[in-house]
C-alpha cells in the first residue's frame, strides 16, 4: 500500500488535476489485409501495380482519462473499443498518433524503458476461461508478476504478497495450488483481477471483463472492480457493450461507432439526454424489463465493414437525419453546453435536439 | 464471500489417475497391448549385453564355420543359436538384439535433436512472426526438400572423403543421428509454430505481455508447455520414422557399418543370401523392425486421438 | 388440448464417473401461437430441455424418463425416422450460432432448397419460389441476390435472418430458439427479436425461446420457466415472475441486474456459483447460495437443506420453495381463521 500511495503523489499535487492520467491523441490503427510484399502485386490496365487494403480499426480518436474515473467505452463488435484498449496496453503499435500516460508518451518507448509504466497499468480480459495459463498454477500466475517487477523481493515478501492480493478478491488461500480448469468464470475473473492488482497498479484497463460470465457472476465481479477501485484509488479504462453496466459503474462514457468517438458525456448525462443519433438507437435497443413491447429506433441497414469506410460521418448511411453534409464532411467533436462532446453535423446546426 | 465448490487438492498423481490419459488407456486394449510390447523391447535392447548369448562386436565369439544356421524350428538347427547365425557365423538373436538397440538410439537421438532444433525454431517464427517467420519457414521448406537421403548421401561423402571411412564407421551412430536430426526438423518446427499461432492468441498470453515479461519466458515458460500436445503426438510419429530412416540408409549402405549392425544394417546383410534360402537372416530382423514401427506408431495414433483438443478439452 | 406436453422429464449424461442428472421432472406445456420463454445461467440445463424436446441429444445423454406429448404424439417412443418427419418440419430450431445451420459451401438458395425438397415433393422452381418469399418475409433487403450468395457473405444480422427463414420455410408449429441473438449486437439484436416476435404472431407459430437475457423473456414471451441446476424452480406468466418473482433465486437473479441498483452502489450478488450437475448440493439445489435459508436458523433451513421442494402454486405461478410455501400457509391460516 505504502508504495501504492507514493507512485499516486509522484507527479505532483498541483498539476494533478490538469494533467490527464492518460492521453491518446490522433490514434489511428489500421491492419493490413493484403498479406506480404507479393501478395500485394496486382495487375490493373496492363501495369504491375502494389495494392494494399487496411482493416481501419481505429481512424482519429482523442480521448483523456482523467485520475480516479471509470471510462466507459461502449460500441458494437467491430468499432474499435478492443483496439483501442489493447494499443493503450502496448499489445498493438498505433499506426499514427500518441499515447500518453502521466505526461511521458509510451507509444514509442522500447520494452526496458515501458517497465515502470507496465507496473502501473494492468489489464483484465474478456474470457476468463483463455487469459489464465492452463499450465500454471494459481500461486505461480499471481507470483509472476510480482517477482518481475520486484526482482529484489524475497520469498516470504512475495508470498505475503500474494496473500494479501488473494484475500483482497476474496478467494481462499488453497487456491494456490490449484490450476485455472478447477474453477468456474467467475473464480477464474477473481483470479485474473487479483493478478493485475498484485503489482499494486493504479490504472487498470478491462476489456469486456464480465461479458462472459452468468447473470448473477456479473454483479459479484462488477461489484469486487468497484471495492478495488475505491481501496487502491484506480483509474479505469472499462470497454464493454452492455449499457445497462456502463449506466451503473462509468463516471464518463465514450461511445464509439466504425473507428471513430460519436459522444463522450458524463454518464448522467449521457443516459437522461442522448444526443447523437447513434447514441439514441443504442440506447432505445436495450431490453429493458419494464415495457412490454420493444419500442426501438430501428436503423436502415447495416454496420458497414471498416475495410471501405463511408465518406463523411462514419455513421451516415443508417442515420435517420443524415443529410448531404453528413455524407461529405467528417463531424468533429463539438462541445455541448451539458458539457459533453458530441460529434454530429445535426447537433451542430441544431437540426438535432 | 464465495462459497468455492469443494474440489479435492489433488497432487501429481492424483490427478494422473484421475486423467483422460489414463482412462482411455484404460479401455483401449491396442493401446495397451502396443505399450507392453514396446516397453518389452526397449527393455530387451537396453539390456541386450547381459540378455543375448554373445558379443556379436566382438570377434573372437564368432564362429565362421556356424554360418548360415537356421533358427531352432528347422531341420540342421544348432540349440546354441536360437533364431539361427547369420552369413559370419554371428547369433541373429544377438545380433537382433544389438542391432535393435542401435536403432533405437539413433531413433530417440535423432528426435531429440529433430526436437531441440525445431521447437526451438519453430517457438521463434510463430511468436515472433514477420521476417524471421518468412526466413525461418522457407529454410524448412528448402530443408524439406532434400531428402533424408540427400542429405545422407551428402554428409557421408563429406566425411568419409576428409575423414576416411574408417572414421565414419567409428562415428555412424553420432552421424546418423545428425542427419537425420538434421533432414527432419522442419516436421517439428510448422507443428510447433502452428500451435504457437493458435496459443499466442490467447489471452493469457497478452496477459504476460502485458505484465511485461521478456519475450524468452513468455516463449518457453508460457506458450511451449501449452503446445506440448501435439509434440508428444509428433514425437511418437518421428521417432518411428527416424527408425525407418535410419534402416533404409543402412540397407543402402550409407549408415551402419556391417561390424556394428542395426536391424537394417542386418536386413541388407542377409538380402544376399534371400535366394540361396536363408531367408531368417533378413526376415526376422525385418519382422522385428516392423512391429517396433507398428507399436510405436499405434501408441502415436492413440495418443493423438486423446490429445486431440476437438475430441477433448481438458 | 395443449400443442406440446412435457411431463416429469428426466434426462440423463451417462458419463464415466456415474451418471449425471441433467433434467429432473421437468414439466411444462406450451399452447399453439404461445411464446415461452427459458431462463437460466449456464449450467442451469436450459439448453438440454430444448434439445431433448426432439430427442437430439446426443450420446452420451439420453431420456431417462418422463413423457413429451407433441399434438396428440409422444415423442420418447418414437423412432428416428418418425422423429425426423417432425423435426424441421414441424417444429424447427434456431441456433445461437448461424453457421452451425448453415453449410459453408452451399448458397443460401440451394440449402433452403434442399430443404424443402427433402421435406415435399416439389420442383426446384417452385422451392426456390418459396424460399424467395419467406427471405421476403424476414426482411432482407434484395432477397433475390441473397439466393445466391453464400452465409460468409452475409453478415451477423443477415444469416440469423436467413436461419429464421429456413426455420419458417415448412410452416412450423414450434420454433425452438437457442440464444438467438446471444452472438450479436445489441442493435441487431433488438431488430432480430422484433422480427421473431413479429412474424411469430403473424403466422401463429409457438416459440420456445432459450436466453439468459431477462429483458429480451421480458420482452417477447408470454409465459417462462426458470431454471437452476437443472430443475425447473419457477414458472408462470412473463410480467407476474417479473414485477414480482417469488423464488429466492429469481429474485436474486433480477436483483443483481445493474439496472435494479442505484448507479455507483453495490449491486444486490447472489454469492457462490452454481453447482455443477456431479456436485448438487443436497435438498434445495440452491440452499447453500440462497438469502433466506442463511439468514434462518433452524426447522426451515433444515427443510431445504434435506428436502427436494415441489411446487407450490402462488397466484398464477407455480414455484419450487420451502419458504415461499410455508409463507404461502402462513398466509393461508389466518384467513380462515378470520373468516371462521
Amino acid at each position: 500500500m505504502n508504495v501504492m500511495s507514493q507512485t499516486v503523489k509522484t507527479p505532483g499535487a498541483d498539476i494533478q488535476e490538469e494533467t490527464p492520467l492518460l492521453e491518446i491523441r490522433g490514434l489511428v490503427k489500421r491492419f493490413s489485409l493484403s498479406g506480404d510484399f507479393l501478395e500485394q502485386l496486382r495487375f490493373k490496365g496492363g501495369k504491375l501495380v502494389r495494392h494494399q487494403e487496411y482493416v481501419h480499426a481505429i481512424n482519429g480518436v482523442d480521448l483523456a482519462i482523467r485520475r480516479g474515473e471509470a471510462l466507459c467505452v461502449v460500441g458494437e463488435s467491430g468499432c474499435g473499443k478492443s483496439t483501442v484498449a489493447r494499443t493503450v496496453m502496448g499489445l498493438l503499435q498505433p499506426s499514427a498518433g500518441e499515447i500518453r500516460y502521466g505526461g511521458s508518451r509510451i507509444d514509442n518507448m522500447s520494452t526496458r524503458e515501458l517497465m515502470p509504466f507496465r507496473r502501473r497499468m494492468q489489464m483484465i480480459f474478456q474470457n476468463p476461461y483463455a487469459s489464465l495459463n492452463p499450465r500454471m498454477t494459481i500461486q505461480q500466475t499471481l507470483e509472476e508478476p510480482i517477482r518481475l517487477h520486484h526482482p529484489g523481493w524475497d520469498s516470504t515478501r512475495v508470498r505475503d504478497k500474494v496473500a494479501e492480493v488473494m484475500a483482497s478478491v476474496g478467494i481462499a488461500q488453497d487456491w494456490g495450488t490449484r490450476y485455472g480448469h478447477e474453477f468456474s468464470g467467475g473464480q477464474r475473473q477473481r483470479i485474473a483481477i487479483a493478478r493485475a492488482l498484485a503489482v499494486d497498479p493504479e490504472f487498470i484497463v478491462a476489456d469486456e471483463p464480465i461479458s462472459a460470465l452468468d447473470v448473477s457472476i456479473q454483479a459479484q465481479v462488477l461489484n469486487l472492480l468497484m471495492e478495488a477501485q475505491q481501496q487502491h484509488n484506480l483509474t479505469y479504462l472499462f470497454i464493454t457493450h452492455d449499457l445497462a453496466v456502463v449506466e451503473h459503474f462509468g463516471t464518463r462514457v465514450v461511445v464509439m461507432y466504425l473507428g471513430r468517438i460519436c459522444e463522450v458525456a458524463p454518464t448522467a448525462t449521457l443516459f437522461s439526454r442522448p444526443r447523437h443519433p447513434y447514441t439514441q438507437a443504442l440506447m432505445s435497443a436495450i431490453p429493458r424489463l419494464e415495457d412490454d413491447r420493444p419500442q426501438h429506433l430501428r436503423l436502415k441497414g447495416e454496420v458497414p465493414t471498416p475495410v471501405n469506410l463511408p465518406s463523411g460521418c462514419v455513421f451516415h448511411g443508417r442515420c435517420p437525419h443524415a443529410n448531404e453534409r453528413c455524407g461529405r464532411e467528417i463531424p468533429a467533436l463539438i462541445d455541448t453546453a451539458e458539457g459533453s462532446q458530441v460529434a454530429c453535423h445535426g447537433v451542430e446546426e441544431g437540426r438535432i435536439g | 464471500m464465495t462459497t468455492s465448490t469443494t474440489v479435492p487438492r489433488a497432487g501429481r498423481w492424483e490427478r494422473l489417475r484421475d486423467s483422460y490419459l489414463l482412462y482411455s488407456f484404460k479401455r483401449d486394449l491396442v493401446a495397451q497391448l502396443s505399450l507392453l510390447i514396446f516397453i518389452a523391447m526397449v527393455a530387451v535392447a537396453i539390456l541386450a549385453p547381459w540378455l543375448a548369448p554373445m558379443n556379436p562386436y566382438d570377434l573372437a565369439q564368432i564362429d565362421i564355420m556356424a554360418s548360415e544356421m537356421p533358427p531352432f524350428w528347422m531341420a540342421g538347427s544348432d540349440d546354441a543359436y536360437l533364431l539361427g547365425t547369420d552369413a559370419q557365423g554371428r547369433d541373429l538373436l544377438s545380433t537382433i538384439l544389438y542391432g535393435a538397440r542401435v536403432s533405437l538410439i539413433i531413433g530417440f537421438g535423432a528426435v531429440a535433436l529433430q526436437a531441440a532444433l525445431g521447437i526451438c525454431f519453430g517457438l521463434l517464427a510463430g511468436y515472433l512472426g514477420g521476417r524471421i517467420d518468412a526466413f525461418l519457414m522457407r529454410l524448412a521448406d528448402i530443408q524439406l526438400s532434400f531428402s533424408t537421403l540427400m542429405v545422407a548421401i551428402v554428409v557421408g561423402a563429406l566425411v568419409k572423403a576428409i575423414f576416411g571411412s574408417s572414421t565414419f564407421s567409428a562415428y555412424a551412430v553420432p552421424l546418423l543421428v545428425l542427419i537425420i536430426g538434421l533432414a527432419e526438423w522442419p516436421q517439428y518446427a510448422r507443428t510447433v509454430r502452428a500451435s504457437v499461432l493458435a496459443e499466442k492468441g490467447k489471452e493469457y498470453v497478452d496477459a504476460a505481455r502485458t505484465m511485461g515479461l521478456p519475450s524468452r519466458r513468455i516463449m518457453f515458460r508460457h506458450i511451449l508447455p501449452n503446445t506440448l500436445s501435439p509434440i508428444f503426438v509428433i514425437s511418437t510419429v518421428q521417432v518411428a520414422n527416424a527408425i525407418i530412416s535410419e534402416a533404409a540408409l543402412s540397407f543402402l549402405g550409407l549408415g551402419m557399418p556391417e561390424t556394428h549392425p542395426s536391424l537394417g544394417s542386418l536386413i541388407k546383410s542377409g538380402f544376399d543370401y534371400l535366394q540361396s534360402g536363408s531367408w531368417w537372416i533378413t526376415l526376422i530382423p525385418g519382422a522385428v523392425l516392423v512391429a517396433l514401427v507398428l507399436v510405436i506408431n499405434l501408441l502415436g495414433d492413440w495418443l493423438r486421438d486423446v490429445l486431440n483438443p476437438r475430441l477433448y478439452k481438458g | 388440448m395443449a400443442l406440446l406436453d412435457v411431463n416429469h422429464l428426466d434426462v440423463r449424461f451417462g458419463m464415466r464417473r456415474g451418471e449425471l442428472q441433467a433434467l429432473r421432472d421437468v414439466s411444462f406445456s406450451l399452447d399453439r401461437g404461445e411464446r415461452l420463454g427459458i431462463v437460466g445461467e449456464s449450467g442451469a440445463g436450459k439448453s438440454v430441455a430444448a434439445f431433448s424436446l426432439l430427442n437430439l441429444i446426443g450420446k452420451p445423454g439420453y431420456i431417462a424418463g418422463g413423457t413429451i406429448r407433441f399434438d396428440g404424439q409422444e415423442l420418447t417412443s418414437m423412432s428416428d425416422r418418425e422423429l425426423r418427419h417432425i423435426r424441421g418440419h414441424r417444429v424447427s430450431m434456431i441456433f445461437q450460432d448461424p453457421m452451425m445451420t448453415l453449410n459453408p459451401v452451399l448458397s443460401v438458395g440451394e440449402q433452403m432448397v434442399e430443404c424443402l425438397k427433402a421435406h415435399r415433393r416439389i420442383s426446384k422452381r417452385e422451392a426456390r419460389a418459396i424460399a424467395l418469399h419467406k427471405l421476403e418475409q424476414v426482411q432482407i433487403p434484395s432477397p433475390e441476390a441473397r439466393l445466391d450468395q453464400y452465409p460468409h457473405e452475409l453478415s451477423g444480422g443477415m444469416r440469423q435472418r436467413v436461419i429464421i427463414a429456413i426455420a419458417l420455410l415448412l410452416d412450423p408449429d414450434i420454433i425452438i430458439a437457442d440464444e438467438p441473438t446471444t452472438a450479436l449486437d445489441v442493435t441487431i439484436q433488438a431488430e432480430i427479436m422484433a422480427l421473431l416476435l413479429e412474424l411469430c404472431e403473424k403466422h401463429n407459430v409457438a416459440l420456445i425461446l432459450i436466453t439468459h437475457d431477462l429483458g429480451v423473456v421480458s420482452q417477447v414471451t408470454q409465459r417462462m420457466l426458470v431454471m437452476y441446476a437443472g430443475r425447473v424452480i419457477e414458472q408462470g406468466p412473463t410480467r407476474e415472475i417479473i414485477n414480482d418473482p417469488q423464488h429466492p433465486y429469481t429474485q436474486g437473479l433480477m436483483n443483481a441486474l445493474p439496472q435494479m441498483a442505484t448507479p455507483g452502489s453495490r449491486l444486490n450478488q447472489i454469492p457462490g456459483s452454481m453447482p455443477s450437475l456431479d456436485n448438487l448440493p443436497s435438498g434445495c439445489a440452491f440452499h447453500p447460495r440462497c438469502g433466506f435459508v442463511q439468514r434462518d436458523d433452524g426447522s426451515h433451513r433444515r427443510a431445504c437443506e434435506d428436502n427436494i421442494p415441489g411446487f407450490v402454486t402462488s397466484g398464477n405461478c407455480q414455484v419450487a420453495c420451502h419458504m415461499v410455501a410455508e409463507m404461502l400457509e402462513r398466509d393461508r391460516i389466518p384467513a380462515e381463521e378470520t373468516s371462521r
